[in-house]
């Protein structure tokens, strides 16, 4: 049964490179600790052949002009952690976390969707790179033999400390266990306990101890500890010694701890100068936005909201707005269907923010998505066309950047006798149901025209001339409206809402009006009138065109 | 080809055409409104997705519905605010934003007198915005595709502004609809986008003006269906004091606003290079019954 490794060598200076992709043609040192006494904790391989090493002070490491340094971020190591999983979980429902830089998945029945080892090897740390990761994967018959695998053949064989080398992939078919370990250094067998992140405790001494004790023996490798007589090395280093060597040999064996990794897809990234600009911050979010996309299609998921906070600078109380707590801006983003398309997200983001700006210099940025099952949709030669969701998103939030946020939508017609009784919602373009169409009768279409009203917003005050209580001229402020009333229809009354504080009664005429301020003086316009019961005014409330 | 809505204005040109600029132009009254409606309710019955760009929001969704628009299939761009960058631009503010590129060559100098749809008098910015936004949103529409009907409703533009519309604009939009499934439908008083349109339609009523003195509404007079207790749902008659002569002339409250006449004349087709003539239809309506 197959396992498979996939181990991420100097983790914390992985993560950062993950957060800032330009860093890596530089030296990189990862900073930890409270100022003065921050120390690098890990370094890259550009770092370390100029000299720089772990445990060295930042004074020491910024005698190096050239070395970017970065304070360790929790944040990105979480995220970066997080992608791992998700890369493991792609292509295995069982996976263990068997720590931040480790994650290991049981690759029984997957040759047959897959492929063979090899190509799964490969294809697993191809994954890991797209997710901004350089990582090692191994294959081995057991967990503690892929892990043994991963982490000893790493290039430069350094753990945790060491430098950052190229991804490495290994695969070691059944038999084959101790032949292939032999090679690695013993102190692979204690790179969990040793590592520089490790707090020192009785744990990290007595693996200290233990290393030691071969070293005196003379044991450099797995080769060597395998080899060693097993009652002779139980009398002198007890069980310990023995779970050693079965590492060593390859032939220990346990089952894996599965994990169900919850659907959390957040990325951040704190910046060390505040932004005041678009450009700038346009560039960071296309980043998260494009490690987001890239986790969120690796566990085949879209996503239907975006979150994003922004934390504040200089937070005033003067500028607070209704959405900002605590020095955050949230901002939410939603979309009418499941999408996964980073370009679309950062200019709908970029349009949001453009029409809400944050109001204050930004000095970190989270991103989380909500995850969704992206849409399944089966165009068809013979349906009509329809706008991609996509475009038609971006162009409705661009045409609301332009008029307004509610003046751009379909329309829903309310459950009322008012005349403005609608409202705008969100203009979806759903694909045409059959059954719908299908309902369409024919007899429909041969209707004739219905008279339209174009109505005025606002409605056009006007001053009647009455006769008998019946409208007979009707001069309006405005120059284009006014005249002899030539034929009349109404009164028509309709009231409404009496039990709101918008209440409204109203009686309706429709009217032939002589135009007599247009230039075709003999032009007959044919207009709804409308007498406000309530408030006494007249108003011309549309045109009948 | 694709039907109009109206038979009779498909019997005299053959329906409007797909990847084309058509005009329908008229004055106030003249069916132009109804057209747009019955366009609109074709398209969203093939199943297609349409959008109407409205200069003056004067679109009503009830006169829509009843023209048998499937309204969620209808996208309507309500033209006339000001844009929101604008009230919020704020000192230290962390977003840097491009002004809008100036398309419309209108001179700051006109002043549209069309105040009754939001045109305000005196405001030559605020209108100089509103095209702004309405050719914007043409733009963005045709270019996002995917629409089987756009229509950009200049109806109420008065024609000394339309006027100021540069026609690279409308040789712009003729050539983004080119080629494509969408009809791009003009509205306006006037013609105005000259030889890029492939369509021209004038609009007016069909009744002589004296006729209309007497019977402005061809069912004005329909006898008793129209009367009193057979009014319509939601129209309520009620009874006014009326002298026994303007009774004996069919008083107002038995009087039923049923339809228009409408003429339509075909201008200009280039599709179809035949003498101009025209059709004449006929309106209903919605609670004519």
């Amino acid at each position: 049964m197959p396992f498979a490794c996939i181990y991420v060598p100097n983790f914390p200076v992985a993560a950062a490179l993950r957060a800032e992709p330009e860093l890596q043609a530089r030296a990189v040192a990862i900073l930890e600790g409270k100022p003065p006494l921050e120390k690098t904790i890990a370094v890259n391989k550009k770092a370390a052949r100029m000299g720089i090493a772990p445990g060295m002070t930042r004074a020491q490491a910024e005698l190096c002009p050239e070395l970017a340094l970065r304070p360790r971020s929790p944040l990105q190591e979480f995220a970066a952690h997080a992608a791992l999983l998700d890369c493991a979980q792609s292509f295995s429902p069982c996976v263990e976390d068997a720590a931040c830089d480790t994650v290991l998945l049981d690759l029984a029945g997957m040759e047959s969707l897959f492929g063979p080892l090899p190509e799964i090897s490969r294809a697993l740390s191809n994954r890991v790179a797209t997710l901004g990761l350089e990582a090692n994967v191994a294959v081995a018959p057991n967990p503690d033999a892929a892990v043994l695998a991963a982490r000893g053949f790493s290039g430069a064989g350094s753990c945790g400390a060491g430098a950052l080398a190229r991804a490495v992939v290994t695969v070691i078919l059944c038999g084959e266990e101790a032949e292939r370990l032999g090679p690695l250094p013993v102190e692979v067998l204690f790179a969990d306990q040793l590592g520089e992140d490790r707090p020192d405790g009785d744990e990290k001494k007595a693996a200290s101890r233990l290393l030691e004790t071969l070293d005196r023996w003379g044991i450099r490798n797995l080769r060597g500890l395998a080899a060693l007589p097993e009652v002779s090395l139980s009398e002198r280093l007890g069980q310990e010694g023995l779970r050693l060597q079965q590492l060593a040999r390859g032939a220990a064996s346990r089952t894996l701890v599965p994990v169900e990794a919850p659907p959390v897809f957040e990325e951040a990234v704190e910046l060390e100068h505040p932004i005041v600009l678009l450009e700038p911050l346009a560039f960071l979010l296309n980043r998260l936005l494009e490690q987001l996309c890239t986790r969120l299609a690796s566990r085949s998921l879209a996503t239907q909201e975006l979150h994003l906070t922004l934390e504040l600078e200089n937070f005033s109380p003067f500028n607070q707005q209704s959405k900002i707590k605590n020095q955050q801006f949230l901002r939410i983003l939603r979309l009418p269907l499941p999408m996964l398309d980073t370009k679309v997200f950062l200019k709908l983001l970029q349009l949001d923010l453009n029409a809400h700006p944050p109001g204050a210099p930004i000095v970190k940025i989270h991103l989380a998505a909500e995850p969704a099952r992206p849409r399944s949709a089966q165009g068809g030669l013979f349906l009509p066309p329809s706008p991609e969701p996509e475009k038609l998103e971006l162009t409705l939030a661009r045409i609301a950047g332009m008029v307004g946020g509610n003046k751009v939508g379909a329309l829903e017609l309310l459950d009322t006798h008012h005349p403005e009784g609608f409202r705008m919602q969100r203009f979806v373009a759903e694909a045409p149901r059959k059954n719908e169409r299908e309902k369409t009768p024919a007899a429909a279409e041969e209707k004739s025209a219905v008279t339209a009203l174009r109505r005025f917003r606002p409605p056009l005050h006007a001053t009647v001339t009455l006769e008998n209580g019946q409208p007979t001229f009707l001069v309006c402020r405005k120059k284009d409206v006014q005249g002899e009333v030539l034929w009349k229809a109404g009164p028509w009354r309709s009231s409404g809402d009496w039990w709101e504080r918008e209440a409204w009664s109203r009686d309706e005429w429709d009217i032939a009006l002589q135009n007599s301020a247009l230039r075709n003086g003999d032009a007959v316009s044919f207009y709804r009138l409308v007498h406000d019961l309530l408030g006494g005014g007249w108003f011309v409330e549309g045109t009948y065109d | 080809m694709v039907s109009s809505g109206v038979s009779a204005l498909d019997a005299l040109t053959g329906g409007l055409p797909r990847g084309c600029l058509t005009e329908i132009c008229g004055p106030a009254s003249s069916g132009r409104t109804t057209l747009l409606l019955a366009a609109v309710a074709a398209a969203t019955r093939r199943g297609e997705f349409c959008a109407v760009v409205d200069a003056s929001d004067a679109l009503d969704p009830h006169s829509a519905a009843a023209a048998g628009v499937e309204l969620e299939r209808l996208l309507w761009v309500r033209c006339g605010e000001d844009p929101p960058q604008k009230s919020r631009s704020k000192p230290g503010c962390p977003i840097s934003r491009a002004p809008f590129a100036r398309e419309v060559g209108i001179s700051s100098q006109v002043a549209l007198d069309f105040d009754r749809t939001g045109w305000k008098e005196n405001s030559p910015r605020q209108s100089e915005h509103r095209l702004e936004q309405v050719l914007r949103a043409t733009d963005l529409l045709l270019e996002s595709g995917g629409f089987g009907l756009i229509v950009l409703d200049l109806g109420d533009l008065p024609p000394q502004a339309a006027r100021h519309i540069p026609l690279t604009t409308w040789f712009r939009f003729r050539r983004a609809v080119e080629y494509t499934p969408t009809i791009l439908l003009a509205i306006e008083q006037h013609p105005i986008a000259g030889s890029c349109s492939s369509l021209l339609l004038q609009l007016g009523s069909a009744d002589a003006a004296a006729e209309r003195r007497k019977n402005a509404a061809h069912g004005a007079s329909r006898g008793s269906a129209d009367r009193d207790d057979e009014a319509p749902e939601g129209r309520k008659k009620i009874n006014l004091p009326v002298q026994p002569e303007l009774a004996l002339l069919y008083p107002a409250h038995a009087q039923l606003l049923t339809g228009l006449n409408i003429t339509a004349e075909l201008i200009r087709s280039r599709l179809d290079r035949k003498p101009a003539r025209s059709v004449a239809f006929a309106t209903t309506t919605a609670w004519a019954g």
